[in-house]
This record gives C-alpha cells, structure tokens and sequence, in this order.
C-alpha cells in the first residue's frame, strides 16, 4: 500500500467545511430545545392515568424508537409533499430531529417522573402546595434532574445522527464532506478530518450541556453529566 | 514451628495508617480471636494474611507459605489459607453443591467423582447435606454462612481466617454458625476469627488479641484476658459490650 | 415510461431487502460482540493502559456519527488496495459501531457483579481466568441480556444508514422502488411498518428480561 496523505487541498474547502459545521449547531441545537420541550410536555401529559391522551403518546413513542430516523426522515421529506405539504431539506431535517429527539425525551423524562417517590408528593400536599406546585416542584423538577445526563447523552447522540440528513440533501458538516470529497477526490482524508470534527462536536456539546446542567442543578448532576458515555436507549 | 507467624506488619490506605506494626504467632491448631472496635485493624488484619490486602512492609508466614512471591505464589498459599466473609459471598448463579465442588475441580484438578465425595463430607460436617442442589438464594443466611465455611473446607486448608462471619446474622442464626466453627476448633483447625461475639471467644479461643489504633493493644489467654483486663480501653470495650 | 404502482410484487422485493437488514444486523451483533467482549475485558483490565485504551476506544466510537464510520471503512478499505462489495464494508463499519457500544454495556454488566464474588474466587485461588469463566462472566451474561436486546434494536435501525453507500437492504429498496413507483408516502410507511414489526418485538423482550431480572432471583 503506498498511498501518500494529503490534507493541504483540504485548505481551500474551509469556508465549506465551516457551514456544514454551522447548520450542524444549528440542527442540533434548535432540535434540542424543541425535542426536550416537547418531551417535557408529553411526559406530563403521559403520566395522567388512563385514557386515549396516554395511549396516544405511548403509541407516538414506540413508533418513533422502533423506525430507523432515515425513513422518518425520507417520509417527511419525500413522503409529506404527496399529502401536500412540501418542506424544504432543511426544515424537513429539523422536524425529523425534533421528532425523533421528542420521543426519546419523553421516554426518559417518564423514567424520571416514575422514579419520584410518592411520599415526597404527600409531603408536598402535607406543605400545602398547590397541585400545580406540587407538578412544577416536586415531580417534573427533580425528575428532570435526576435524568439529565441521559437526556444528554441522547442530545450528543441526536447532533451525531444529524449526519443522515445528509441523506435528503441537507447540506450539514457530512454533506459538506461529500462535496469536498466530490471535488478533491481524497476521500479518506476527508472523512477523517470530518469524523474529528464531530469528535470535537461531541465533547463540546457535552461540556456546554454540563455547564448548563450546572446553572440548572448544581454541581453534582454537572458532573455526572460529563462522565456518563452516550446510554443506550432501546 | 507456628503456623501462622505476622511479623511487623504496616499497612496504610492512602494517607490513614491502618495497621503499625503488629506482629503475632499462632501455634498449629490454636484459635486466635481478634477483638476491637470498627477501624481498629482487625480486618485488615486477617485480609493481610491471605494477601487480599497487600502489605507495605514487615513478614507473613502463613501455612508453610510466605507472603509477597508472584500470582502463583499467592494461588498456592491461598489453597492452604481458607478465608469466610461477613457476606458470606456464595456464587449465586451455582447450587450449594457446584459453590463447593467447583475449587477443587478447577484449582486444584481433582476428578468431579472425588470432588462430589469432598462435598457431601463437607456438607455433612456444617449439617447441609440435603441442600446439595439449592440455590444460596433459597437458603437462610445462617446456612448460606455455613455453606460457605464448607467451600472453604472443600480445599482442605491448614489455616481457616474468619472475617465478622456472625456479623450480619440474627441471634438465632448466629449460633448454628458459632457451633459449626466450635466442632472446627475441637477437631484442631488452626484458626484466626475477627469476631463481636465476646462469650465465643473467650470460651473457644485459646487466646484473644484486643486491637486499638492499628496496633496490638493488650493479648493474652482468653480466659485471663477478659476476666483482668490490664488496660482502659479493653475494659471500656469488654463494658460496652455487656450492655 | 410508465410509472409502475406500489403493489404485491413491490412489497415482496422490500421482504427480500428484510432478509438482508437482518443479515446485516447478525452480523454486527456477532462481530461487534466479539469485538465488543474483547474490549470490555480490556476496559475492566489491572493495567491501566490497556483500560485507558479500551475506554479511548469507546469514547470516540461513541463519539463520532455511524454514518463517518461507514464512509471511512468504505474509503480506507478500497484506499488498502480492496474493491470490496457493499456487503463487507457495510458488515465491516457496523462492526466497529456495534463493538463500541457493546463493550460499554459490557463493562457495567461485568462491573455490577458485586466486588465480593472476585474476592470470594480469588480466595479460592482461582486465576484471573478462572474467575471470569466461572463466577463473573456467568453473573454478568445474565444481568446483560436486557440491554443487549436493547441495543439489538438499534443496530436494525442503524443498518439503514449503510443504504447511502447502496448497499441494498430495507431502506435502499425502500428508495428504489420510490423511484420507480413515485409513491414515497406508501412506500416509506411500508418500510417503516416492517422496521417497526422487527423492532418492537425485540423491545419488548428487552423490556420483559429487565422486569425479570429485577424481580427474579440472582440465578
């Protein structure tokens, strides 16, 4: 094998590569607000006992944790057209992202709210706490502490997957990278420069993610934040 | 020539220096008891003396063997040094009978036949025959305990170290374990017990060691030692203990 | 050119493409498992390096997207001088992704079998090796078997994303026949229904041996 490495073409793709890198944060962060906000509301609304609200979410989960993201992404970008709404690639990558992200979120916030111990709820009616308090205080507050670091390691896992929209012509970072592969011809070099981007990405996003967890709980969930690697969600 | 020869031994965790400089002999078929509070050193003691806890300096002898050679060195000295826990920490996925039957055959090579034989003699000796195939998690802790003194018997050891073995079980349930332990020391086991159980030592130990601060703080014969005390904190310790 | 329709002979042809999702999948659940076991023992090795290797190792696979892994086994194998069918770089890349997850799972599977049980072997002068074989492992496999099920799950659906180096498994027969049929509602719903008919199953036989084990006995 004598194949000579030449990364010095990829200089002159910079301003390239920099906006892939770009509509990567943005995907990923915009998907992030709305999916874990999304995921917050279903979960409140899932854990209402009983009735078709609960099914409905169940249901909205299991189909979006048992279904690949490329076909949720080729259904509401090829698919929603022929139902008559046409979006464009990077929208389409954004609705995917939050739809995707929005079921994880609710499945693990659930987690969360069930581990709440039902004596902190009477302690809370015993303080004379409004239900809405109680809601706000005692449940969805510290369950949300309590799963922060997977909510997070499912948000690093998301910016990663961001990488399909590529698939439907998002012209995100791998997007970016096949075109520069197209241009220079010097494939691996590429993709290894590319992949260390996303490696660099990754531990960003975890650190920037710890550093909110700490204005947000404290020190300690910070830290479990930084050292828990991606858990895998089935 | 003793059994059991401990000589100077320092051991710290970190910056705490648990053990400074004990040193102690125990004759073949001697029972020895060590007493004291919680962080005295006793554990570490008996951890020290089949390697569980790695010494920073002085001597062991142990059963013929001397601490600090290679793996091997260690394998061998731990096929003569029988250890049994507080957890008594049977496998939990084998039946009583493969907890037992499993060192011999894979340590030590003996035929499955034979090592069927070791069982049912052991077995027989802590007088759990009949739970040969169940499971540790059907067993009561007191049987779980003794079930793991005959897996450590199985390898026929010279030497038995127990560590707090009665400390996790009732009242009840201590005392089948205690007269399991006194048919052993009848029979002239060597044995070294960490234990709590004041009345067992001073009636089967031929002599207690009482362990403050890292160090051997008082020792004698058994009887004499708790029956005259010479120092403050053993009669503070033997006085708590009444209570 | 007349557009054909998304019939009974088209969802014959995404079955066909099924079988080799799940070719893929067995694949990479019985490469990156081996892979993935070697790693995990490396990762709760005595020598420090070797476990700071093995948790280097997982960091960045964990770390990078599965769709980089692909390219960068696609390229570098066929840069080794290898023209490689679809197949073998899609096996090879899914590989490596499945090994890095399982051997983090792995790890706090072996890691969760309480530290008294090696003191307990290692008591009876048993070797390292000995300890794995007969009291660790055997502990540790069934504490395993929900995440691992789990994860099962999503290597099916990542086996979708090798559809971009065209290698033709359910997602890239999804594609084709969208574009001879141009019905890509019907034809992505299709394939997304028989994802989901593989997939759910297997979720929930994860989520049944998670309430076994909890409830259940340590045998």
């Amino acid at each position: 094998m004598s194949y000579t490495f030449q990364f010095g073409v990829l200089a002159q793709y910079q301003d390239e590569i920099l906006n892939g890198i770009w509509l990567t944060i943005k995907l990923s962060v915009l998907s992030i607000l709305l999916g874990s906000a999304a995921g917050v509301v279903l979960a409140s609304i899932r854990s209402v006992k009983g009735g078709a609200a609960r099914f409905l979410v169940d249901a909205y989960v299991e189909i979006i944790r048992n279904t690949p993201f490329l076909v949720q992404l080729f259904i509401v970008y090829f698919g929603l057209p022929g139902v008559g709404l046409r979006v464009g690639a990077d929208t389409a990558a954004l609705i995917g992202m939050t739809i995707n992200l929005a079921a994880y979120s609710t499945e693990i916030i659930r987690a969360g709210i069930e581990a709440v111990h039902k004596s902190q709820i009477e302690a809370g009616e015993a303080l004379g706490f409004t239900r809405f308090q109680i809601y706000r205080h005692v449940i969805i507050v510290p369950a949300i502490a309590k799963v922060y670091p997977a909510l997070c390691s499912q948000f690093v896992l998301m910016m990663l997957a961001s990488s399909i929209c590529s698939a439907i012509s998002t012209h995100e970072l791998a997007a970016s990278a096949a075109f520069v592969e197209s241009q220079t011809y010097r494939s691996f070099e590429v993709y290894i420069v590319v992949t260390l981007i996303y490696l660099a990405l990754a531990l960003a996003l975890r650190a920037c993610l710890a550093l909110v967890g700490m204005w947000l709980f404290g020190r300690r969930v910070a830290r479990r934040t930084m050292t828990s690697l991606p858990e895998v969600q089935a | 020539m003793p059994e059991v020869i401990v000589e100077k031994v320092h051991k710290s965790f970190g910056a705490l220096e648990v053990l400074k400089g004990v040193s102690l002999s125990v004759g073949r078929g001697e029972v020895f008891a060590l007493i004291g509070r919680s962080g005295s050193g006793k554990s570490t003691l008996l951890r020290c003396m089949n390697g569980l806890e790695k010494i920073n300096s002085g001597h062991v002898e142990i059963a013929g063997h001397t601490l600090g050679g290679d793996a091997k060195a260690l394998r061998s000295l731990r096929t003569d040094v029988g250890i049994v826990f507080q957890s008594y920490n049977l496998f939990p996925h084998l039946t009583v009978g493969e907890n037992i039957m499993l060192a011999p055959r894979i340590v030590k090579g003996i035929a499955k036949a034979e090592t069927q034989k070791i069982a049912r003699e052991v077995l027989q000796l802590v007088g759990l025959l009949e739970k040969f195939d169940s499971y540790p998690d059907q067993l009561s802790g007191g049987q779980q305990q003794r079930v793991a003194i005959a897996r450590s018997l199985a390898m026929r050891p010279k030497v038995m170290l127990f560590d707090e073995v009665t400390s996790a079980l009732d009242p009840e349930l201590t005392e089948e374990v205690l007269t399991v332990m006194e048919t052993l020391a009848r029979d002239g086991m060597t044995m070294i017990l960490v234990t709590h159980e004041m009345a067992f030592a001073r009636r089967v130990a031929t002599k207690t060691i009482f362990m403050h601060k890292g160090t051997i703080w008082e020792e004698g014969p058994s009887k004499e030692l708790f029956a005259n005390p010479q120092t403050q904190e053993l009669r503070q310790f033997v006085k708590s203990d009444v209570k | 050119m007349t557009l054909r329709t998304f019939g009974f002979n088209e969802f014959g042809f995404l079955l066909q493409a099924l079988q080799w999702t799940i070719v893929l999948t067995v694949i990479a659940l019985i490469g990156g498992g081996l892979l993935g076991f070697a790693v995990a023992l490396a990762r709760t090795s005595r020598t420090k390096a070797v476990r700071i290797a093995a948790g280097t190792y997982i960091q960045v696979i964990q770390g990078i997207p599965v769709l980089m892994i692909l390219f960068l086994s696609y390229y570098g194998l066929s840069l080794a001088g290898l023209e490689l069918p679809p197949l073998i770089a899609s096996g090879a890349s899914m590989t490596i992704y499945a090994s890095g997850y399982l051997a983090e799972i792995w790890r706090g599977c072996i890691q969760a079998v309480p530290k008294q049980q090696w003191e307990a072997s290692e008591s009876l002068a048993m070797t390292r090796l000995q300890q794995y074989r007969y009291v660790i492992l055997p502990q540790a496999v069934r504490i395993s078997l929900p995440p691992t099920v789990g994860f099962a799950v999503q290597v099916v659906k990542n086996t979708s994303i090798t559809s971009i180096i065209g290698f033709v498994e359910l997602a890239r027969a999804g594609q084709l026949i969208n574009n001879a049929t141009f019905q890509p509602f019907r034809v992505f719903i299709a394939v997304a229904v028989l994802y989901f008919v593989v997939c759910y199953p297997l979720s929930q036989l994860s989520r049944w041996l998670e309430r076994r084990l909890h409830a259940g006995s340590n045998r």
